[in-house]
């Protein structure tokens, strides 16, 4: 297989599908809630009754903006519906409206890794068909229209990707941006992100592209970049045998890890678009779009620079806090309310992170909040309880709940920085402690923190161990 | 009351007037509907006007509703393709027989709210697709004014209902004609208001850029008070509804002085019967008895309104019925696997007339000609619907033509698809620019009704009703003679 890809381009263009994160489906009220029991979630509507017609739903526009947004579209203020037209009984009206000529969005472009954008052809908005379900009655077709009538965006790339790698990596940027922005999960398990797969091969040097075929099935990424690399090998073998590659679609099976053409010719079907008459022309006005502009999250590529540069953090820690839109958002809560993003990344990563590791938590439900959080490291940064005391205040504010100042006062743990109580400790240890006392007296600077240990030890865990070392400086002789 | 028999004669406002003194019931109206449907022969061994019924249901209905509204107990019959939760919704077709919508269109909740009675669903032709109701699944409806005539169509059976007294209102549905031309030949009103001013959303959808529900009223005044009931904003349901109020359709006035009404050359051809053309001067003059200030005026692309219209309503109806293939509700014949099941349920379940639609659509939109027919053709409609803004805009307020340039026509009588599309000639532009139009009794020829149409702009139906009930008032019995 190696051996093609040394006289062979791979080339490749996805279409994505991914559903938008709304309550209801796209044209009717019914839930978009997923796994509920099959047909329960259906209307006139989604069943497409005799009569029934239908209402944008505009949030799923919103989300859809905001995506073309997210990826640097160019949003059209004038975009057209459009029916495309195929027989299929988990398609109830004969038809799925979607959008042809006059997309909601065009150009964008996807970061990879290594730097280099792939450009994006278009997005535009549709809606979902429902689910055949093949092998749960024998010798029949069961039909789950829940899934009708969701909206989805399709997300087309252009055939700018030059290799199976390069696939994975836009799919990862790609669903990294989407998580950002909160447009879809993004699940590829529950069928939220869908990939289909346009490849070809041509000799290197080829100007002109051959012909493609679509790869559907495809269930995750890993085996978007399996499945590329069988039909890809398939295209060079039928090349080399002075054979031409057949537009048509091909079905991934993962099981037996192999592509094989589906049974209908999908490439040869005729959707004959034309404008939908139900629905008028998605007019979105200059600030509509302004609007979401501005609402915009930050994303992963600029919030990776900025942890860098303000607050000075490690290129693996950045890595770890920008994971998520919901663990940088929780960091970035803990700096505003402590004012020190090193100290915060630290406690982030090593105790909020560590703890919810163990746990399998969200960061959402994690039992301290980021503010609490800020609250203890500014503590700390203050001089106020020490760091050791600091864990054991978190400790026992994952296990109950409640303020750092107050736990730590009810468990003692309030540094003492008062010179009096200091100067009575101190006494103290010197006077049980008569022959170090005398030493440290006398010039033996390195008995100081065995000193300082047992004045540690007097007050509980609770002197202030700056004041403690200057205090007791000012006794030593020499 | 002991003569009910006079009721639904006097028309939707006098009843609605009754029931709410209590001087009359709404069972007994209801009762008067069902009496007079025997009376008339209205079943499928006469006029063959409806297809659904339950007189018991009705009176129930009757009995159990509050006395209020605005067609407080006034009983109403509704084309078979809108949709009711009572009685079919069959379409006319052998696809949906027996079909019982389990959800109200917004008309027939609309009608329910104002207190109006459902009491029959009426013959139409199959989906809405035809010009004289011959081409229903369950028989042809026959015109109550000469039974070997039709009473046009599509909305053929709700036109019948109405003349033959079973209900001063029905609804019917439009798409290039199909309320205004069974209106016209059955010597009664009908109306096709401005696209997106009554909900379709219930609607069984035929070509849905074109289609339009509309109004059956004996009288210009009934047909403005259901008008009045039924107009207004319904974009939670239905995307193309305008969301505006309804104004005031209903008026006292008479008065047509200062309005300019246009008289379109081209709804005047050299073709148009002497006899024709006589009902019509008769018409004009009434109108300028009234104040009226007529001028001529032309539409050019009025030729082209029937190709166009042969493309776009086929292109949207082969989606509009893919819907209808076997797998959720309506007839299912099985076949070879699922592509045989698709064939033989749609090759059975669809006429000669909807089938043949149905290819020329699929036609018009596959890979190589959608541009040439469907892209053209709508680059057309919008000349069409220019040349009425044209006129507007030269200070016309309102157009008088023919509603047809012929009375009805013999059951049987034409055979050749091309010329039954010919009903619709001077009726399918005012679907294709979404104006108003109505059809109102102006005289008869050789015996039979014919009907005068007011054409109005968008959203102008306070003045299309204007010159109607002028002319009806002007004309008086005049214009059933």
């Amino acid at each position: 297989m190696s051996e093609f890809h040394e006289r062979y381009e791979m080339v490749i263009g996805l279409e994505v599908h991914v559903q938008l994160k709304t309550n209801t489906k796209a044209f009717c009220r019914c839930s978009t809630n997923f796994g509920d029991s099959p047909n329960s979630n259906t209307c006139p509507v989604c069943l497409a009754l005799p009569g029934a017609l239908p209402v944008l739903n505009a949030r799923a526009v919103d989300l859809a903006v905001r995506a073309a947004l997210s990826l640097g579209c160019v949003v059209n203020h004038r975009s057209i519906f459009a029916r495309k037209n195929y027989f299929y009984p988990d398609l109830p009206k004969g038809y799925q409206i979607s959008q042809a000529d006059q997309p909601l969005a065009l150009q964008g472009s996807v970061a990879l890794p290594d730097g280099r954008r792939i450009a994006l052809t278009r997005i535009h908005m549709e809606e979902d068909a429902g689910k055949s379900v093949h092998d749960r009655y024998d010798g029949f077709t069961a039909i789950d229209l829940n899934r009708a009538g969701v909206p989805l965006i399709e997300i087309v790339s252009e055939p700018e990707l030059r290799s199976s790698a390069d696939a994975g990596a836009y799919l990862r940027a790609l669903k990294e941006i989407l998580l950002f922005a909160d447009v879809s999960d993004c699940s590829m398990e529950e069928g939220s992100l869908r990939v289909d797969a346009n490849v070809s091969a041509r000799p290197y040097g080829q100007q002109e592209f051959n012909t493609r075929t679509e790869v559907k099935n495809v269930n995750s990424f890993s085996n978007v970049e399996r499945a590329l690399e069988l039909e890809f090998a398939r295209h060079c073998a039928v090349h080399d045998a002075g054979r031409t590659v057949v537009q048509q679609t091909m079905l991934f099976d993962a099981a037996a890890d192999q592509v094989r053409a589906a049974r209908s010719k999908e490439g040869s079907h005729d959707y004959r678009y034309f404008p939908e008459p139900d629905l008028p022309p998605l007019v979105l006005s200059e600030a509509f779009v302004e609007g979401i502009k501005c609402a915009l999250p930050e994303f992963p590529s600029s919030r990776r620079t900025r942890y860098t540069s303000s607050f000075g953090l490690a290129a693996g820690d950045v890595e770890v806090l920008t994971a998520t839109r919901a663990v940088g958002d929780w960091f970035e809560a803990v700096v505003a309310r402590c004012g020190d993003g090193k100290l915060a990344a630290n406690w982030v990563m090593g105790d909020v992170l560590a703890t919810l590791n163990e746990s399998g938590g969200h960061i959402a439900e994690f039992p301290i909040a980021p503010a609490q959080l800020g609250d203890l490291i500014a503590m700390i940064k203050g001089d106020a309880i020490s760091t050791t005391a600091g864990r054991k205040v978190f400790a026992a504010m994952v296990k109950d709940g409640g303020e750092p100042k107050a736990i730590a006062e009810k468990l003692g743990l309030l540094q003492v920085g008062d010179d009096a109580a200091l100067e009575s400790w101190i006494d103290q240890v010197m006077a049980e402690l008569p022959d170090e006392a005398a030493r440290f007296a006398a010039g033996e600077r390195k008995l100081q923190g065995v000193l300082i240990g047992a004045v540690m030890k007097k007050s509980g865990g609770r002197a202030d161990p700056k004041k403690l070392a200057q205090m007791l400086g000012k006794r030593a002789g020499g | 009351m002991s003569a009910p028999r006079e009721w639904i004669p006097a028309g939707a406002a006098s009843i609605a007037a009754a029931v709410r003194e209590r001087t009359v019931s709404a069972t007994d109206i209801v009762r008067e509907s069902f009496d007079r449907a025997v009376a008339v022969k209205a079943g499928a061994d006469g006029l063959n006007c409806i297809l659904s019924s339950d007189r018991d249901a009705s009176l129930r209905a009757a009995e159990s509703h509050p006395v209020g509204g605005a067609l407080a107990g006034v009983p109403v019959v509704l084309k078979d393709n809108i949709a009711t939760t009572t009685l079919t919704t069959s379409c006319g077709s052998k696809i949906l027989e027996g079909y019982i919508s389990p959800y109200n269109a917004t008309v027939a909740t609309k009608l329910h709210q104002a207190g109006a009675i459902l009491v029959g669903k009426a013959n139409m032709d199959e989906f809405a697709m035809g010009s004289s109701t011959e081409f229903s699944a369950f028989g042809p409806a026959r015109n109550p004014l000469d039974t070997s005539r039709v009473p046009g169509g599509s909305s053929g059976g709700s036109a019948a209902a109405v003349a033959a007294g079973l209900a001063p209102i029905a609804l019917g549905s439009e798409t290039g004609g199909s309320v205004r031309q069974p209106a016209a030949f059955c010597g009664i009103v009908g109306v096709k208001p401005t696209y997106g001013l009554i909900s379709r959303f219930g609607l069984v959808a035929f070509a849905s850029s074109l289609d339009n529900i509309g109004v059956f009223g004996r009288t210009v005044d009934d047909s403005a008070l259901a008008m009045q009931v039924l107009a207004g904003d319904d974009t939670t349901h239905d995307a193309t509804s305008a969301p505006r109020p309804a104004p005031t359709y209903r008026t006292d006035s008479r008065d047509l002085t200062g309005l300019v009404i246009g008289k379109p050359r081209e709804y005047f051809p050299e073709s148009l019967p002497a006899l024709m053309r006589e009902q019509c001067d008769r018409a004009i003059d009434a109108l300028k008895a009234r104040g009226a200030t007529f001028r001529d005026v032309s539409l050019p692309h009025t030729d082209l309104a029937l190709p166009v219209y042969y493309i776009i309503a086929p292109a949207e109806c082969s989606a509009n019925l893919a819907r209808f293939d076997g797998v959720r509700y309506g007839m299912r014949i099985d076949g070879d696997g699922l592509r045989g099941m698709y064939e033989a349920t749609r090759s059975k379940g669809f006429g000669a007339e909807v089938t043949r639609r149905i290819l020329l659509g699929t036609y018009v939109l596959s890979a190589g000609y959608f541009d040439a027919y469907y892209r053209k053709a709508m680059e057309v409609r919008a000349l069409i619907t220019k040349d009425f803004t044209d006129v507007w805009a030269s200070g016309v307020h309102a157009l008088f033509t023919p509603t047809t340039a012929s009375p009805a026509f013999h059951i049987g009588a034409i055979s050749d698809p091309y010329e039954m599309y010919l009903c619709d000639l001077f009726t399918v532009s005012a679907n294709l620019a979404e104006v108003p139009a109505m059809s109102l009794p102006i005289g008869r020829v050789q015996g039979l009704p014919v009907g005068g149409q007011v054409i109005a702009p968008k959203f102008g139906e306070v003045n299309m009703f204007r010159v109607a009930y002028a002319l009806e008032s002007e004309l008086g019995a005049e214009a059933h003679r």
